[in-house]
């Protein structure tokens, strides 16, 4: 039953992608002094990086319990990149919280450990094997982003953790439940115990399971992490938690965890798509995302918070995400990834942005934030770039990928495409219209510069320019792979 | 299966959903929590007979650690807090008792004809415990809906988990993995609680999730 990642966990990539995290978060749970378990947050966070970028170059045997496929392999990296990114970001945002006295030496050393125990649990949930593990991975993660987004112990900051951990904590009890009904679908085909958990062999058995089970397990499972996605009924926790806690934490939640939620949908998903006599799960899919997308889009005009809004901006984008997935075929899940890998990208640029905007100006009040653009060129003009990128304006690499899912979904369905449009129209409407407000005219509050570490803002945005301009062969080629096996 | 192994079974997580209703009407928290110690006692009679009828001896460390840990530490920890944060009072509940208990049996009767249906052909014992326990699990979520106070929204949610623990032991052969992990989640999201509940204490004087509600951070 022990797999062979375990017998040699010094010698495999797999093992090195958990295990450099877990063993950074107890050396930086025990270290003392902010300047050095930051800098060792960045290493560490930089060794986890070429552990996944190693396993690019050479693919790991699968075992019972991880395992590497084409799929998580794309999720891997990129968390692994963004994870590294955020703590350089980290580095020199924690420096300004603890200047400004809005966090202690104490709880720093406790917010370091969280983070690389948040990557421990994002890496599990991706690699893992089992739907049970993967399960306890989203649960661990999901606790260590509670605790954080509670850090600053204000009025706000402790409701927004209460609703996330009630909330979180339902949703995550509802996708249990759901991963106990595939087990007992899966139970008569393939035995009792380990096997019937394993996602290989589920997959492999996947036409021979209970249909009706299955069904059943989908609605559940869709609750379950589609709340974490953050879909719309079940989205209340998102701009709360993104508006309350630490920037960098809003950058991770955004870009990573909703990802790993969604991974474990399409998973799901790829499931049900095996089995013939099962109920199409993308319908479930569409309706949700849609309804996120265009509720989104409304709530985006009343937003007065700059944090908030862009949480409201990640409901938009995880409900366009999920849609192109419920739409399914190779080029709605090509447009899907794509959109995917990119929204990570630019919505943790744009929080890169905002944390430093608002620790010049002081406030997170959009009506208090004008003029950015001249009192602090660098960052207002990363901003102007972030929402434009965001927006979907050309030639950045979000328009390739909505241009793709709004085409395909035309060719299809082309009632569902014009509800689309709309939704896609009324937030790129919302956002430039705020950005107008906080970027350019008269400049107001401090103009003061600030400290802040430009690199990660525009190492993002460069990415994410080149891929709307040219997207290389073998990356297209691998998405497309990708894209069949969802099916 | 012989009958009587089988008709115990469904006793013991007959009596789980029978508990959760009980918990929907208790308007005293002292009551609440003495009912909630009675559903985790349930519980863990119930994964033992799972385990003696399974020949799972793994199973009896689950029914242990409910037995220990919700049946006894957390109800006493949560009377501990009750009392010292003074609120053994009434309970407001949002919806009055009638409506809960109405919407209550619904549940049960959803649950019953979602379950029953799905999984004709898995063996009886599994389905019909599947089926109650998504009962409990929907009166789990029904009790945190209807509730303000956030011991009594815990309380809700701790018997929810109950439900997912009945599920896991039903469901034959299920590796030990998960069930351990599903104990051992209990166990930190009660530990997440607790500090919640003292810093909510620590901020605010009341555990009344309404208080929190003034803070939107939208309201300037």
């Amino acid at each position: 039953m022990v797999s062979p990642a375990l017998l040699n966990p010094m010698l495999d990539a797999l093992s090195a992608v958990l295990v450099i995290p877990a063993a950074g978060a107890v050396a930086l749970a025990l270290l003392p002094g902010y300047w050095l378990s930051a800098r060792l947050n960045v290493l560490v966070s930089f060794a986890t990086l070429l552990a996944a970028v190693s396993m690019l170059l050479e693919r790991p045997v699968p075992g019972t319990f991880l395992f590497v496929d084409d799929l998580n392999i794309v999720f891997v990296v990129l968390t692994a990149f963004v994870a590294f990114t955020t703590s350089a970001f980290s580095a020199s945002y924690i420096g300004h919280e603890l200047a400004s006295g809005r966090l202690t030496p104490r709880y720093l050393r406790f917010y370091h450990a969280m983070y690389q125990t948040l990557m421990f649990a994002m890496n599990l949930g991706l690699l893992a094997n089992n739907i049970g593990l993967m399960w306890v991975a989203v649960e661990l993660a999901t606790l260590t982003t509670v605790l954080m987004v509670g850090i600053y112990r204000t009025h706000e900051a402790i409701e927004a953790a209460w609703k996330y951990f009630i909330l979180g904590s339902v949703g995550i009890a509802l996708a249990l439940f759901g991963t106990i009904l595939v087990y007992m679908a899966a139970r008569p085909v393939l035995g009792e115990g380990q096997d019937a958990m394993v996602w290989t062999t589920l997959i492999k058995q996947s036409s021979g399971l209970s249909p009706e089970l299955l069904n059943v397990a989908f609605v559940f499972l869709m609750l379950g992490y589609g709340t974490k996605v953050g879909l719309a009924p079940l989205h209340a926790w998102l701009p709360d938690a993104h508006a309350e806690g630490p920037t960098p934490i809003s950058a991770v939640l955004s870009g990573l965890l909703l990802n790993v939620a969604l991974y474990a949908l399409l998973r799901f998903k790829m499931l049900l798509a095996g089995n013939p006599a099962a109920v199409a799960p993308g319908s479930l899919m569409v309706t949700m995302g849609l309804l996120s997308l265009i509720f989104a889009g409304f709530m985006l005009y009343r937003r007065r918070d700059i944090k908030r809004m862009f949480a409201y901006s990640s409901i938009e984008h995880m409900g366009l995400i999920t849609f192109a997935f419920g739409m399914g075929g190779p080029l709605a899940n090509f447009a899907g990834l794509l959109h995917m890998s990119m929204h990570s990208l630019t919505k943790s640029a744009i929080f890169f942005a905002v944390g430093h905007i608002a620790q010049a100006k002081g406030t997170q009040r959009m009506a208090e934030i004008r003029g950015l653009t001249e009192s602090h060129p660098v960052l207002g003009w990363g901003l102007v770039l972030g929402v434009v990128a965001i927006a979907g304006l050309p030639p950045l690499g979000i328009f390739m990928s909505e241009f793709l899912i709004v085409s395909s979904t035309f060719a299809r369905a082309p009632l569902l495409a014009l509800l689309l449009v709309l939704g896609l129209l009324i937030a790129f409407g919302a956002l430039l219209l705020r950005l107008s407000e906080v970027a350019f005219g008269e400049p107001t509050g401090s103009t003061a510069p600030v400290k802040a570490s430009y690199a990660p803002l525009f190492a993002h945005l460069a990415l994410v320019l080149a891929a709307g301009i040219y997207l290389p062969a073998p990356l297209v080629a691998w998405f497309q792979t990708v894209a069949r096996l969802l099916g | 299966m012989t009958g009587a192994w089988f008709d115990i079974a469904h006793m013991l997580a007959g009596g789980l959903v029978l508990l959760s209703l009980m918990l929907l009407y208790q308007d005293r928290m002292f009551a609440l929590l003495n009912v909630f110690a009675l559903h985790a006692v349930l519980l863990s009679l119930s994964v033992a007979w799972q385990a003696q009828v399974q020949h799972a001896p793994h199973l009896y460390i689950t029914a242990l650690i409910a037995l220990v840990l919700k049946a006894v530490v957390i109800p006493v920890a949560l009377r501990r807090i009750v009392v010292r944060l003074g609120i053994h009072r009434t309970i407001e509940t949002v919806v009055g008792v009638g409506p809960t208990m109405l919407a209550g049996m619904g549940l049960v009767a959803l649950s019953m004809v979602v379950m029953l249906k799905a999984t004709a052909q898995a063996d009886p014992l599994a389905r019909e415990d599947l089926a109650f326990a998504l009962s409990v699990v929907l009166l789990g979520l029904l009790m945190m809906v209807t509730r303000r106070n956030a011991v009594s929204q815990v309380v809700g949610f701790m018997s929810l988990e109950n439900g997912m623990i009945l599920a896991a032991t039903g469901a034959k052969g299920m590796p030990l993995v998960v069930e351990i992990s599903v104990a051992f989640s209990v166990l930190i999201a009660f530990i997440v609680i607790g500090v919640f509940l003292f810093r909510i204490r620590e901020r605010f004087d009341s555990v009344d999730v309404g208080a929190l509600d003034a803070f939107r951070g939208e309201r300037w």
